[in-house]
Formats: structure tokens, C-alpha cells, sequence
């Protein structure tokens, strides 16, 4: 009984110990990846915005979207870009779930008349060489001045206007019906986004 | 054993990846191109070297009855502080391994070298130990990332070899072709050494 209670303590001490120098290296590296993280999105939204002179991640709508499995409800954040005072585009983020492994991460950018002005692929676990190839900007690229009416958001081998990746057609398909399913719901909320004032007609 | 044989043991005798095989978790997953092969085998080290030199220290008052519980704590909070830190100072290098730091944990390499040596030896041959086995497990993957890369990409380290013409044997860096590399690789090892034996 003795040695048990020993073992406890000192395993006890050794986790204590253990959580002690997590907390304090928590601490330390809390701010610098806050930053990390904060400079990778302004990063993307510059990738995929027109040009804007304010900080699109200092002015921010948030919209639900819908719910998660558990009920609980899902967010989307709206970056506004302005130049001048004028809106210039608008940045948000929206998540491919059917995409070969795991979900695929997109920073979708367009303007005021809703034609894409570029996207990023943010994170993604496709299979190196063959669905990864969705990050390579021939593939980005073709999504440029492409909005809901001036393209069919299908990938070619489905009928549609957008080039799949050749041996990958999941990956592209999943990122392209992300895309349009974003800006449908883009189409939908673009009063509640921009505020009703400065929608464009 | 001396300090220089503890070091060069790692790297060919009783290389973890080659002979041991230890750790195939990361060895097969992570091998797609030489370049993830070395950062991963890098930061293995870094954990395998703190971890061999915490156990060492600690290894009078580890009672035996629980120092795989023990050893577990030590390794996982290493590798923890390792992604803390890499995310918040080297954020690119992380973005690119970022999934693979917490398999380290996982890597039985690592539990298995603080229970057979630095559980049993000294600080100094214990950090000898762990730089040894930690770059005889990066130069295994890397042998393993470039012959997927050259083979599966047409490139080594990023950089194209064979030209645009070149029509990359996919396979290679699917995950059957890990196996199918790691095999051949340890199929042609074998061969070679019993030439040298038998000579």
C-alpha cells in the first residue's frame, strides 16, 4: 500500500512538474502566434483582394451560416477591403468538406459585382502530387473574373466551365462547389455584408 | 562503450530506420520528399536528445514501477513545447511539418531509446546517444524521401531532375509506395551486407 501511494506521488510530481513548464512556455508563445496568424490572414486577403488601403481584418461582418451536426452554429467572417472609402472587395473564408482527405481551407476574394478577384487555398491534406496540385496558380488562376452568372460552377468532366487536375478530379470538384455555394450565400446576405447603403446594383 | 561508439552506433550499426525499425508511423507517412524526410528527422532529434538528457537526469528517481507512464509525460510535453514554439517562431517551417510534430509523440524511436539507454547510462552518453540515433533516423528518412521524391515527383529536394518529359511514377508517393520503397531498400541492404560477410 505504501509504495503504491509512492508511485502515485511521484508520478504525481513528474505530471505536476510537466504542467508547470507547459503553462509558463503557453504563455511566453501565446502572442507571437496570435501574430503568426494574424499575418498569415492578411497574407491571404491580400493574395485575393483588389487593392484596398484599409485593414480588411480590422473590419469584419459576421454572419451564421447554418448549423454544425451538433446543432451548434456555424460562423463566417466577412472581410471588407476599401480604397478610398469605397468598398473594393470583399474576403471570406469557406471550408470544403468533401475534398479527398479531410477538409479543404479556401480565402475567396471578390469584388463589388461579385466576380472572383482570386482565391487561396488556406490549409488542405490532399494527396501530395496529384489533388494538391489545387494550390499550384494555373489552378487558381482560372477562378479570376468568374462569378455565379458568367460560369457553370461544375468542373469540366462534371459539364462545367473549371479545369480539373488530371488523376484528381475530387479535389478541384470539392473546391469549386465550395466556392459556389459561398457565393450563393454571399448573393443572398450582400445587404446584411456591405450594409444596405452600399450595395452594388 | 566509449562516447563516439555510442554516437556512431545510431547512424548505421543500429539505425533506427533501417535496422530497428523503429518509428515506421513517421517513417512512412512523412517520407513523400527528401525535404519533409529531414525536418521531420530533425526535430525527432531535438526531441529524442531532451528527452534522453530529462530521463537521464531523472532516472535515480524514477521508481521502476511507473517510468513508462513517466517517460511518456517527459516525451509529450516535449514535443509539446517544440510546437508551441516552432508555431510561434519558425511559423513556415511549421506550417509544412505542422501535422507531423504531434505524431513524434507516437514514435515508439523515442520511448524505446529512454527505456534501453538513458534510462540506464549517464547525461553525456545519453545526449550521444540520442544525436546518433536521431540522425541515423533523418538520414533514413531522407535516403527514403528522396528515392520516393526522385521516383514520385521527378525531383530531389523541390529541384525538377529529368526534365518536363519525365511522367512521374505516382505510386511512389502514394502511401503503398512507401512500403513498397522501404522494402526494396531494406531487401537491397540485407543483400548487401551478407555479400560483405560472406567475402
Amino acid at each position: 500500500m505504501r509504495e503504491t501511494l509512492r508511485l502515485a506521488l511521484v508520478l504525481t510530481l513528474i505530471a505536476a512538474g510537466a504542467g508547470l513548464i507547459l503553462a509558463q512556455v503557453e504563455k511566453v508563445t501565446r502572442a507571437p502566434i496570435a501574430e503568426q496568424r494574424r499575418l498569415e490572414m492578411v497574407r491571404a486577403l491580400q493574395a485575393v483582394l483588389p487593392s484596398f488601403d484599409n485593414s480588411p481584418d480590422a473590419e469584419t461582418r459576421v454572419l451564421q451560416v447554418g448549423t454544425d451536426k451538433k446543432g451548434q452554429p456555424v460562423e463566417r467572417t466577412f472581410f471588407l477591403g476599401r480604397s478610398q472609402g469605397k468598398l473594393s472587395g470583399i474576403a471570406f473564408k469557406v471550408t470544403a468538406p468533401d475534398g479527398y482527405s479531410g477538409n479543404i481551407d479556401i480565402m475567396v476574394g471578390i469584388d463589388p459585382g461579385e466576380k472572383l478577384s482570386g482565391i487561396e487555398i488556406l490549409s488542405h491534406a490532399e494527396t501530395p502530387g496529384l489533388g494538391a496540385k489545387i494550390v499550384e496558380p494555373d489552378f487558381k488562376a482560372q477562378f479570376k473574373g468568374r462569378g455565379l452568372d458568367n460560369a457553370d460552377w461544375r468542373v469540366k468532366k462534371d459539364g462545367g466551365d473549371f479545369d480539373q487536375i488530371t488523376g484528381a478530379t475530387i479535389s478541384p470538384r470539392a473546391v469549386v462547389g465550395a466556392i459556389r455555394s459561398g457565393l450563393e450565400f454571399y448573393r443572398q446576405h450582400r445587404d446584411e455584408i456591405t450594409g444596405a447603403k452600399e450595395a452594388v446594383q | 562503450m566509449s562516447l563516439a561508439d555510442n554516437f556512431i552506433r545510431g547512424l548505421w550499426r543500429e539505425n533506427p530506420v533501417f535496422k530497428l525499425l523503429l518509428g515506421m508511423c513517421p517513417t512512412l507517412a512523412v517520407t513523400t520528399s527528401a525535404e519533409n524526410g529531414i525536418g521531420m528527422g530533425l526535430a525527432t532529434t531535438f526531441v529524442l536528445v531532451c528527452s534522453n538528457i530529462t530521463i537521464a537526469l531523472m532516472r535515480k528517481l524514477i521508481p521502476s514501477g511507473v517510468r513508462i507512464p513517466a517517460f511518456i509525460v517527459v516525451i509529450a510535453s516535449f514535443v509539446t513545447v517544440v510546437q508551441l514554439c516552432m508555431e510561434a517562431f519558425v511559423y513556415d517551417l511549421y506550417k509544412a511539418l505542422g501535422i507531423f510534430i504531434p505524431l513524434i509523440v507516437v514514435n515508439c524511436l523515442i520511448l524505446g531509446r529512454a527505456e534501453a539507454f538513458a534510462s540506464k547510462n549517464g547525461v553525456v552518453s545519453s545526449i550521444a546517444d540520442g544525436l546518433g540515433m536521431g540522425l541515423g533516423f533523418t538520414l533514413g528518412l531522407f535516403i527514403l524521401g528522396s528515392v520516393r521524391e526522385l521516383l514520385g515527383s521527378g525531383s530531389l529536394l523541390g529541384v525538377s531532375l529529368f526534365g518536363s518529359g519525365y511522367q512521374p511514377f505516382l505510386l511512389m508517393i502514394l502511401p503503398p509506395g512507401a512500403f513498397i520503397a522501404l522494402g526494396l531498400l531494406l531487401a537491397g541492404m540485407n543483400r548487401f551486407e551478407q555479400m560483405r560477410s560472406r567475402q
